[in-house]
């Protein structure tokens, strides 16, 4: 009450942050709880989380720092879980946990960089063939449309092949395949946004091409786009791991999940946990983002808005 | 005046809906009869629940999130709130019709008009029970005879269109002809002239006007334009916000308003056949119906407001005859700056 | 203040694999003096929200100029179009898609004048206050978003981006048709007001011929693509002469008691505007139509002896 009488009195006064950003404030606030209530996508979340701690913690908590890069001790090759190596050891005698647990920044890492790079280059594609539309446009649909026939992870395979195996190529190739998505996304966007009434009444005001897009198209598209980016975090770990699995990715001894599960698979099924713990933190890490990612379209599409 | 007994009669309805941001609490205490052979308006502005009040005639709210807190819904005497699904579908279409704003949403795009309408037919022989059956020729011709009663022109090639090449007012012909093949008793038409032009709104409206006469149909007609209830209705009841405000005859309604709001609406509208007069509106926003105000929903915009107001909803009230209102400072007169503002 | 000659507005479409041309604006000329009010009245498909369109450059005109205190629209450079930017805004029918969702009030009313002048920081938020106070609204919304404020608040806030660059002409393009009566009531009332305190000269498109009536000293009554009646409002709207208002006229349900509930006026339905009847466009739907005449021969705008203009062949000697 006194805050709203000051306010009449002196109009002048700079308004402060919190005033200024009230509504954003409230939005926040809404988000926050419906998110919230929603049980998956807290524990989507919540399996996140554990995941970022993980990456960013995982060399100074493990119990075996060494057997990260991959060491040997014959001795202790292949024992089952225990008190000492939680998750047992494989067959040189590396923990297991410790190896699993610094793999979680491995696939950190490449499910950023393969999803930045996706991102970097098919929003701006998506874009321009969304908002400058006619032969362009439809060149880059077109041209979207190939990459978007051809199985992901089989061109991947294709292209990794051509490089040659390894943890930079593979994330190369992926990067390569998991473009065209935002393409499809963005261009889709774009076009509904570009016929708005509201950029209508940008450009009625003599707004530029380059404001419209960047003002009024781009933050609009922001919302699937996050909700995209989350839900390919998982997938791009999993592609990830996929090719290390081949053999085509991360090469052993390195702390890649999929190459762990591609020198484990050997030697199950008496040798389970060599294979088991690294499947099971993939299927955990994708779980967890595809939760969240549902969970953030829950609060981020407006459709679900009152 | 000895009252009939009503086809339609609505007890004290009270209707929630459970949402995110909490209780949405949308109807309170509805309350109308409508007799046979009358056709009855329900207006008001966006949130006042006239839409709420059609669709849960026939049982059309997904529940949840809708939530009945108390009343009754009495169709010839068969309580609809307690009908079940099948109960309904033998309903709909043979004993109560429904049609909507927008008749594309109703029509399949991918069958002919005819198909559409010969299934509804069979589906309505179905639903009858102990009717006789039709064969598919006679569906046809009855559909083809449905289709020349609402005057669209061409039946026989119509017959063959597919929704799209129609026009809007073609479709709300084929949607009315569809909904009236049951040969129902009460129909009841949400919005159905306002996605229209003016001059296929006045075909439409004089096209329901006419099967009112003829089939000695009763309505229940929807509509945030006071026009087109003037125009068809006999009564009128108007809803603020979840409640029932005023009901009256159509012509005292509009000569002699008594529920402020109601005159509030009134001099809202700028009228077509008369040179401008200065439009009062209505200040002030919607009550929140998360958190509605006790008492009369209506009180904080009310020129007339005093404090027993906002203590306990009005009771409904006779004011003569059969006009009704909730308020309860009906039969004084508007302060003089009011009308002003 | 606005003359428009002429103007022909087409758009080519594609309809079961061939091409084929909507006409929308087939040869309107119009014209509004400064401080005038003129109602542009007519069905959907009949062209009226596509001139006020080409008025702001937001279609491409086929054919025909219009001219905004002498200066060419429809060809204007640069320069030309920054000069008319600031002379004529439009507001549209639905504010909530008019507003960018994701900015707060203070920038949305704030772009005009970040576009066109250098007016920045605190001295925009002071302008922004003005205007918001000129349409009725408190600086407590300055900071909110459209989702947090209702229809009639939204289409004030429009109004007030309007108005920042101070235009002589406002094109209304179906301002309250999204509102509730009694916000429109509201709004119509404040637009006549501002109106006179600031000596705006407005087109009003609308399909509500209470409405024009209420706000316009001149209505122009539109018919697939071309004027076929204009006049001062109280001329056309007590005593029409083409048919086509008369029927508009007599379809218009009155909110008030003792109306027959039939019409019984108006037949058939709005030709396809790709496909447009010979002759008049309204022959096929007019009581008076005369055959060998009006179904072959389009009427040439007559104007009468009260200074209105009407396109039919029964004022035509």
């Amino acid at each position: 009450m006194t805050d709203a009488a000051a306010e009449t009195v002196t109009p002048a006064r700079e308004p402060t942050w919190r005033e200024r950003n009230q509504s954003s404030i409230r939005q926040a606030r809404l988000y926050v709880r419906t998110f919230a209530r929603n049980g998956s996508a807290m524990l989507g979340l919540g399996i996140v989380t554990l995941f970022l701690l993980t990456a960013a913690l995982g060399p100074w908590i493990v119990p075996f720092p060494e057997d990260a890069a991959g060491s040997v001790h014959l001795d202790i090759k292949l024992q089952p879980p225990d008190a000492v190596h939680w998750f047992g050891t494989d067959e040189v005698g590396n923990d297991v946990f410790t190896r699993v647990i610094v793999g979680t920044r491995v696939s950190l890492q490449i499910g950023l960089i393969i999803t930045g790079i996706a991102m970097l280059i098919g929003v701006p594609l998506g874009m321009i063939a969304g908002f400058v539309g006619g032969w362009t446009g439809e060149a880059i649909m077109r041209f979207t449309d190939v990459f978007l026939a051809v199985p992901g992870l089989i061109l991947a395979i294709a292209i990794v092949g051509a490089l040659g195996p390894g943890i930079l190529n593979a994330m190369l190739a992926l990067s390569l395949v998991w473009w065209p998505g935002y393409v499809r996304l963005v261009q889709a966007k774009t076009l509904s946004l570009k016929n708005s009434i509201y950029v209508d009444a940008a450009r009625s005001m003599g707004a530029g091409k380059m404001r419209i897009v960047f003002v009024h198209i781009l933050p609009n598209c922001a919302s699937p786009i996050v909700v995209k980016a989350s839900m390919d975090m998982g997938m791009a770990i999993l592609g990830a791991a996929s090719l290390g699995f081949l053999g085509l990715g991360a090469q052993p001894p390195y702390p890649e999940w999929g190459a762990m599960i591609s020198v484990g698979r050997n030697y199950l099924p008496d040798w389970w946990w060599y294979s088991f713990f690294p499947g099971l933190f993939i299927f955990l890490t994708v779980l967890g983002f595809n939760l969240m990612g549902d969970g953030l379209r829950d609060i981020l599409d407006p459709r679900h808005r009152e | 005046m000895s009252a009939p007994e009503p086809i339609l009669s609505m007890r004290d309805y009270r209707l929630v809906f459970d949402t995110f941001d909490g209780i949405y609490q949308a109807l309170d205490g509805v309350g109308f009869d409508l007799n046979p052979g009358e056709s009855l308006g329900i207006v008001g502005e966006t949130g006042c629940g006239k839409s709420i009040t059609a669709k849960s005639i026939l049982g059309l709210l997904p529940s949840p999130p809708a939530r009945v807190l108390s009343g009754e819904i009495l169709y010839r005497g068969q309580d609809l709130l307690k009908a079940s699904e099948r109960d309904f579908r033998r309903l709909r279409g043979t004993e109560i019709a429904m049609i909507f704003q927008d008749p594309m949403t109703y029509l399949n795009p991918v069958f002919t008009v005819g198909e559409q309408l010969v299934d509804a037919i069979l589906a309505h022989q179905r639903a009858k029970p102990g009717g006789e059956r039709m064969n598919k020729a006679a569906a046809k011709r009855h559909a083809i005879q449905m289709l020349a009663k609402v005057h669209l022109p061409n039946p026989e090639r119509q017959f063959t269109s597919y929704p799209h090449e129609l026009s809007g007012g073609m479709r709300q012909r084929v949607l009315i002809a569809m909904s009236l093949s049951g040969a129902p008793r009460l129909l009841i038409a949400d919005e159905p002239t306002t996605a229209l032009d003016v001059t296929i709104q006045a075909q439409i409206l004089d096209l329901i006007a006419e099967l009112i006469d003829d089939l000695n149909l009763s309505v229940l007609m929807i509509s945030h334009d006071l026009g087109v209830v003037a125009k068809v209705c006999d009564r009128v009841i108007v809803m603020y916000a979840g409640h029932v405000v005023e009901d009256a005859p159509v012509d005292q309604l509009f000569n002699d308003p008594r529920h402020p709001y109601t005159r509030g609406l009134l001099a809202s509208i700028p009228h077509p056949g008369r040179p401008p007069t200065s439009l009062s509106g209505i200040p002030g926003t919607l009550p929140n119906l998360y958190d509605p105000p006790r008492g009369c929903r209506f009180a904080a915009r009310c020129p007339l407001a005093v404090p027993a107001c906002t203590t306990a909803v009005p009771e409904k009230r006779h004011l003569s005859g059969n006009h009704l209102v909730a308020c309860i400072r009906a039969d004084e007169d508007l302060p003089a700056e009011a009308a002003d503002a | 203040m606005l003359e428009i000659e002429d103007l022909k507005v087409h758009f080519p479409i594609r309809e079961k694999w061939q091409k084929a041309t909507v006409k929308a604006v087939n040869g309107v000329s119009l014209s509004i003096a400064t401080g005038d009010s003129l109602g542009l009245v007519g069905e959907s498909g009949s062209g009226k929200s596509t001139i006020g369109r080409a008025i702001l450059r937001l279609n491409k005109v086929t054919g025909g100029d219009i001219r905004l205190k002498g200066m060419s629209v429809v060809n204007a450079g640069r320069t030309e179009e920054e000069m008319l930017r600031r002379q004529a805004q439009i507001v549209f029918q639905d504010p909530h898609s008019a507003l960018n969702p994701r900015m707060p009030i203070l920038r949305s009313v704030a772009e005009p004048l970040v576009l066109h002048t250098k007016v920045r920081g605190v001295e925009l938020r002071r302008r922004v206050t003005d205007l918001l106070e000129i349409v009725g609204l408190q600086s407590q919304f300055l900071y909110r978003y459209p989702h947090e404020l209702s229809g009639g608040q939204k289409q004030r806030v429009c109004i007030a981006r309007a108005l920042a660059l101070q235009p002589e002409l406002l094109v209304l393009d179906e301002p309250t048709s999204a509102l509730d009566v009694s916000v429109q009531a509201q709004i119509l009332e404040f637009l006549k007001k501002l109106q006179r305190e600031q000596n705006l000269t407005y087109l009003f498109i609308s399909h509500n011929l209470a409405v024009i009536r209420y706000i316009c000293n001149r209505t122009a009554v539109m018919y697939l693509g071309q004027i076929v009646e204009e006049g001062a409002t109280e001329q056309v709207f007590s005593a029409p002469r083409h048919p086509y208002t008369k029927v508009l006229l007599e379809a218009v349900p009155l909110p008030e008691a003792g109306q027959s509930r039939r019409t019984d006026v108006v037949i058939g339905d709005v030709p396809s505007p790709v496909n447009m009847p010979t002759g008049c466009s309204f022959h096929t739907r007019c009581a008076e139509a005369m055959a060998g005449r009006c179904d072959k021969v389009a009427p040439p705008p007559v104007a009468l002896a009260d200074g209105r203009r009407v396109r039919c062949h029964l004022f035509a000697d």
